[in-house]
Order: structure tokens, then sequence, then C-alpha cells
């Protein structure tokens, strides 16, 4: 499993790889809000929570097209079907690796951002935590959309409609702590609502996602 | 008959062949009372019943309004049944049906959303509100166009199958989630504001209030609503295993010549 | 013969409309997908039986 990891991180690093455009992405959203809505401090601060997740949403949602085609396209997704750790195992490894690449780079750098958006004081920790605790469950999310669509020709599309509404509740609680840690009130109960989302998805999906690709690969 | 008997009899139509010459003996018997049901409904609610003294005339929506937002649910329900017993039988009519409802749940949908719109704007102000109902409604409603998406987008029907009826499955606790989160997430928002709007347009609420003089024709209704449901499901399944049989005699004449 | 609707004509009748036409249409394009489908079976079961 840990071979597996590093082979996976590797493989990201390397050039190529795509290490790094999802970040770049979530940077051009962030700074291209501000010539869509105008520079007012106030505007910009209100809305900075909201548009910090779904930047990194959209960022993490561009990158799955990549989490398991190339695997597909060489082969050695048939072999890792075949190799003696259960399928479930593989696409829990894969939705860990995509998650260190692309959710945890996306974490570290929402605070930069947020200072492009004014985002009030204490908005910054609870944005942090929000993420930190809200990209698993897009990562897990995310490669069941990439196993239900890794056999198509031209998946990327239908990959964004079909796991965009999954992303409704991580979204909406996710941005929701944020949103009201930015204006000091309790966060207490959307916060272990997006926990327990994460968890219940961490601990369920990569079932029906090792199923789907068992399908696939069939 | 035994309950043993009684549940192999129902699996028979299981079988293409035997759906086909039910569905065709039924299907006259459901376009007829459907239509009967509907049209009977319809003027009955538009010409025969008073206005509301609140709502005034806007009130004749309901009798398309809440069946049909009734049929968008009732729909989804009835694939995540077909779509589980596809995947536990492997019967092929059952998942061609789940195909063949999600269309007719998009245009529910739809027409729940489109008469919400149209019955909001003079009653609330507004043509949209982000109301918890209306919102979860919209997501209902990218939940079928994903799925039929993916039923489109796969070339091998069987592999298709599997896959919607996962995401339908998938979807369903997805589908349950939102709805949740969207109530949490309208509250946070706007504290109690929602909750005299979305009561005056939920069913549940308007058949306690509403007194028989509405509730009549709104029953004739969703009973022509859920007749037609049937019928257009049955109808379009049989479309599919038509569809399906000629790919596979497409497939044998290549193999053959 | 048609009901005083007062000032809410338009929203009435544009939803009976709107949602008459939806039904309509899906109907008739169930119908018309399912005989050429139809057709399109005989046709091809046909030239199966011919061919043997």
């Amino acid at each position: 499993m840990i071979a597996l990891l590093l082979r996976d991180l590797k493989l990201a690093f390397r050039a190529g790889g795509g290490f790094g455009l999802g970040l770049a992405f979530f940077l051009i959203v962030t700074v291209m809000v501000p010539f869509a809505v105008g520079p007012q401090s106030s505007l910009l601060s209100t809305i900075a929570p909201g548009v910090l997740w779904l930047g990194a949403l959209l960022a993490c949602l561009l990158s799955l097209d990549r989490l398991l085609a190339l695997d597909w396209e060489d082969g050695s997704l048939d072999l890792l079907a075949t190799a003696p750790l259960p399928l479930e195992a593989v696409v829990t490894v894969k939705a860990l690796a995509h998650w260190l690449t692309t959710g945890l780079p996306l974490v570290l750098a929402a605070p930069f951002l947020g200072v492009l958006l004014n985002l009030p004081m204490p908005g910054f920790f609870w944005l942090v935590i929000s993420l930190l605790i809200g990209t698993p469950a897009m990562s897990v999310i995310g490669t069941f959309g990439a196993a239900l669509t890794v056999g198509l020709k031209r998946g990327g599309l239908l990959l964004s409609l079909l796991v965009l509404p999954l992303y409704v509740p991580t979204l909406i609680f996710g941005a929701e702590v944020a949103r009201r840690g930015a204006t000091g009130m309790e966060v207490q109960t959307p916060l272990l609502m997006l926990a327990g989302i994460t968890a219940a998805t961490i601990a369920l999906l990569p079932f029906a996602s090792a199923a789907v690709l068992r399908i696939n690969l069939r | 008959m035994s309950i043993a008997a009684k549940a192999n009899a129902l699996w028979e139509y299981a079988n293409p062949r035997k759906f086909l010459e039910t569905s065709e003996r039924v299907l006259p018997f459901f376009w007829i009372v459907s239509t009967i049901c509907i049209v009977v409904g319809l003027i009955w609610g538009f010409f025969f019943t008073p206005d509301d003294y609140k709502q005034g005339s806007t009130v004749k929506i309901i009798y398309l309004h809440v069946p049909a937002a009734l049929m968008a649910i009732n729909c989804w329900l009835m694939m995540l049944a077909t779509s589980l017993v596809w995947l536990v039988r492997r019967h092929h009519v059952s998942a061609l049906a789940a195909r063949a409802a999600a269309p007719i749940g998009i245009v529910m949908t739809l027409i729940a959303l489109l008469t919400g719109a149209i019955w909001g704007q003079p009653m609330w102000g507004t043509w949209w509100a982000w109301d918890p109902r209306l919102t979860s409604f919209l997501i209902l409603f990218l939940f079928y166009l994903g799925y039929v998406a993916l039923w489109e987008a796969i070339e091998d029907p069987d592999t298709a199958a599997d896959l919607t009826s996962v995401l339908c499955l998938v979807g369903s606790v997805f589908a349950i989630l939102s709805r949740y989160a969207v109530n949490f997430w309208n509250q946070g928002l706007h504290q109690g504001a929602s909750v005299m709007r979305a009561g005056a347009v939920t069913g549940a609420d308007t058949e306690e209030k509403v007194s028989n003089v509405f509730f009549y024709p709104l029953l004739a209704c969703i009973i022509g609503f859920v007749l037609l449901f049937i019928a257009l499901v049955l109808y379009r399944t049989g479309t599919e295993i038509r569809a399906r049989r000629i790919k596979a005699l497409q497939a044998r004449e290549r193999v053959g010549g | 013969m048609i009901p005083d609707l007062g000032k809410y004509a338009d929203a009435v009748l544009s939803s009976y409309a709107v949602s008459i036409a939806l039904i309509v249409a899906l109907v008739a394009f169930s119908v018309m997908r399912g005989r050429k489908v139809r057709a399109e079976m005989e046709k091809v079961e046909q030239r199966m039986s011919r061919n043997g």
C-alpha cells in the first residue's frame, strides 16, 4: 500500500504529473473574482469564505480526470486489480494520493488567497480547519466519479456533471463553517456535520468506487 | 397461492417477452384512465373550484404543481428500487425501466420547478428564492441530468446499467444528505423567513388547510399523474427492450455475416 | 366560459400552458421513438429470418 502511495506521489511530482496545476487554478480563480464583482473590500470580505471554498472545490474537480485515467491508459490499473491488494484499498490510496497532491496544497494556500480577498481575521483559522476537514471528502467523492467515468474517452465534462451534485453537502457545510467563523458566530454544528460527512464518505464510498472500477475493468 | 409462488409470479415479468406482452395488454387501460383522471381533475380544478381567499386564483396551479412534485420524487424512488433489483437479480427489464423512467423524472421536476416559479412570482414577489424546498428540487434535477448523461455516455449496455445503478444508489444517499444540508443552510441564513413561505406551498400543509373543495380535484390529478407515469414507464421500457433487441440482433448479424 | 382569474390570470394560464406542453411533448416524444424503434425491430427481425 505504501509502495503504491509513494509511486502515485512520485508520478504526481514528476514533470508533467500535473502537480501544482490545481494550485495555479485556485490562484487564478481567486484573482479573477475581484475583477468580476468589483474591488470594494467590504463586499470581498463578505464573499471571501464562499469564494475560497468554491475555488478549492473547482480546483479539486479539475484534477480528478487525471486521478485514474493515466493508470487506465497504460494498463497499470489492470495490474492493480489483479494484485493481492484489494481494490478497495487501491482506490483509498488513490484518493489519499490525490488529497496529498491537490487537497493539502489547496488548504495551505487558502489563507494567502484569503488575504487577497480581505477575509476577516477570525475567518482564517476556520477557513483552514473547514478545508482541512472537507477536502478529504472531495478527494474520496472525486475518486468515485473518476472510477465511474474511467473508461470513457471524453469523460471530463461528464465527470464534473456527476461529481458536482455529490459535492453539494460538503460545500454547504464547509462554506458555512468558514462563513460563520469569519463573522464570529458559533461553528460547532456545521463543523460536526462536515466532519461526519467526511468520515462517512471515507468509510463507505471506497466500496462503491471499487465496485464501479471492477465493472469498468470487466 | 403462497408468498413464494406469488413472488415467483412477479419475477416472471422480468422476462422481456412476457413483459412486452403484458404491458401491451394493460397499457391502453393506463393511457385511458390516466388521461380521464388528469382531464377531469384539471377541468374540475380550473373551472369549478373557488379562489383561495389569500392566494386568489393562483391556487389553481396546485393541480399541476403538487402532482408533478410528487412524481418527481417517486420517480427517483422507483429508479432506486429497479436499480437495486438489477444489481441483485440481474433482470434486464429492471435496468431498462430505470433508464426509461429518468427522462420522465426530469420533465416532472421541470414542471414542478417552473410552475413553482410562476406561482412564486405573484405570491412571494420573486421567481426564485433559495428556499430549502426549491433548492432541493434543483439539486434533484441535477442528479437526474447526471444519471441520464451517464446512460448516454457508455456504449456497453450492461456496463451502463451497472454503473448507473451504483450512481443511483450513491446519488440517493447524497440527495438525502443535500436535503438536510439545504435545510440547515437556509435556516442559517435567515431564520424562519422561509418556514411560512414553504408552508404555503407544501403538499402536506395545503391538504390540511385546504378544504375538500380543492382536495378532490387535486386527488384526481395525483391519481392521473401516477397512472400516466406508470403508462409512460411501461411504454418507454418496451421501447428500450426493443432497442436493445435490435442491437443484439445486429451484433449477431455482424458475427454471422 | 373561462372563469374570472382576476389579476393572476397570467400566472395560472402560463403555468397550465407550460405544464401541459411539457407533458404532451414527453408523451409525443416517447410515442414517436417507440414507433420508430418498433418498426426498426420488425425490419431487422424480418431480415434475420430471411437470411436464416
